[in-house]
């Protein structure tokens, strides 16, 4: 039977690790490196960086921290943040990543899924969608939460999975930092409408918060930042709680 | 010892590379190549694939005598070869995914899209399952039956003959997710992704 996954999420700036908290207030705490490989010992399923360097002349910086993270550790590797073009995809995939996930340049051009879906498979192509709430439907949002697109997230989720995208990765801009749950609504309403997995994003404060994700919003697997990082719960706390409530994990 | 994995620009292989060289440390000469007289004198070969079968065939053939050298390798010298993913797909002698393509024909059968009654179960199966043991395989020494492996694919390599299998998951049906057939080894999971377990999977080729 397969296994819902629990991906442990780390902000990457400047080469070092941060959290956001609803995108601004961000505090370091850590090496990347050191932090993937402390979470993969622990049972992470799967580990995600996404890179929120800002300026250009630190963008190498990601590279670095993804090879170094490749050689240590033995599960898949997600990066994301920045990802603008098939050449930038390609970068991270020769550096160790297994997948990357792409956000504001897939909201402007689904070419870019659609072209790098083909050349390096559908299995590697993440979309990560951040999603608003607007009234009884949810915006799409660009560039790190700044722009609003003004696209339906539903619709925009199918056609993402239309365009070639492995997976979907969506947040909730309105949960993201708030500790109060996934919006559950979100993810029920796009994993219904596709049949590639969803990655829950956005809010998790405790681990009631996981099975309702994967419960109640359908979500193949559930991504989590400061839970974790802040020791509130390890990975294996988390696993041996979804699994006392019947949820399917890699124990 | 001298193992080839081999570089035919099909996809990412930088995961498969770093799991042999982090199990291999110094003893083992890990050699990540295209060049058909280095993959003609090692003795272990590993053929990594990712994409569709149709675009890992065609970056196969357009290396001029690759497939000749592989075919000697594999099928008149009988030396180890590991394939993963779609390097263990292209046993076949058919693929379905785009269009009808010619595999490289070592283990009779055809690769075809996982059948996932109707949208009930999604695709790609990507995630950790866990693996039925049904043939006792040197790749499995000291790999405990029902392990997690990780997988992400959409398509399954359904063999004529049953017997090549080596193991199975279930997901939408019973997958196919290992197969062996005399010194050739394929595993539709990503031993190099597969954690500890896989790791260990990677050493015992690495020791057969």
């Amino acid at each position: 039977m397969l296994k819902n996954r629990i991906i442990p999420c780390l902000d990457v700036k400047n080469g070092r690790v941060v959290k956001g908290i609803n995108f601004v207030d961000l505090q370091d705490a850590g090496d990347p490196v050191e932090q993937a490989k402390i979470y993969s010992d622990g049972g992470a399923d799967e580990i995600c960086f996404l890179d929120i360097t800002a300026s250009n002349e630190n963008r190498d910086t990601i590279y670095e921290v993804v090879k170094e993270t490749s050689r240590k550790c033995f599960v898949p590797l997600t990066v994301g943040g920045g990802v603008r073009n098939v050449e930038d995809i390609n970068k991270l995939l020769n550096c160790g990543a297994d997948k990357v996930s792409i956000n504001t340049a897939a909201v402007q051009d689904a070419n870019v899924v659609v072209e790098s879906s083909k050349k390096f498979g559908s299995q590697c192509i993440v979309v990560a969608i951040d999603a608003k709430k607007n009234g009884d439907k949810w915006d799409v949002y660009t560039h790190g939460g700044r722009n609003n697109s003004g696209l339906d997230a539903v619709e925009f989720a199918k056609k993402m999975e239309d365009s070639g995208a492995g997976e979907l990765l969506v947040t909730s801009m309105d949960r993201d930092g708030t500790q109060i749950g996934y919006d559950i609504n979100l993810m029920k309403k796009i994993s219904k409408r596709v049949n590639i997995p969803l990655i829950a994003s956005g809010g998790v404060g405790n681990l009631d918060h996981m099975v309702e994700g994967i419960k109640k919003g359908n979500a193949s697997a559930v991504l989590a930042a400061s839970i974790f990082h802040y020791g509130t719960h390890s990975v294996i706390e988390a696993k041996e709680y979804l699994n006392s409530k019947g949820i399917p994990v890699r124990i | 010892m001298k193992l080839s994995i081999v570089d035919y620009k099909s996809g990412n292989i930088s995961s498969v590379i770093n799991s042999f060289k982090e199990v291999a440390k110094d003893k083992v000469n890990i050699e990540v190549t295209s060049d058909i007289k280095k993959i003609g004198s090692s003795d272990k070969v590993v053929l990594p694939g990712q994409g569709s079968f149709k675009s890992c065939i065609e970056a196969l053939n357009n290396i001029s005598g690759l497939v000749d050298e592989l075919n000697e390798f594999a099928i008149n010298k009988k030396k180890p070869l590991l394939g993963i993913c779609v390097g263990l797909q292209m046993f076949a002698d058919v693929g379905y995914e785009e269009t009808e393509t010619k595999g490289l024909g070592w283990i009779s059968g055809k690769v075809s899209k996982i059948d996932n009654q109707n949208g009930k179960y999604k695709l790609p199966h990507i995630g950790w399952n866990q693996i039925n043991i049904v043939k006792d395989s040197k790749i499995f020494k000291s790999i405990e039956n029902n392990s997690h492996m990780y997988f992400v694919h959409s398509y399954e390599f359904i063999p004529t003959d049953d017997k090549v299998i080596s193991s199975t998951t279930d997901y939408s049906t019973k997958v196919v997710c290992s197969v062996e057939k005399e010194n050739i080894f394929g595993t539709q999971f990503h031993p190099e992704k597969s954690d500890k377990t896989g790791l260990k999977l990677v050493n015992n080729f690495i020791n057969l």
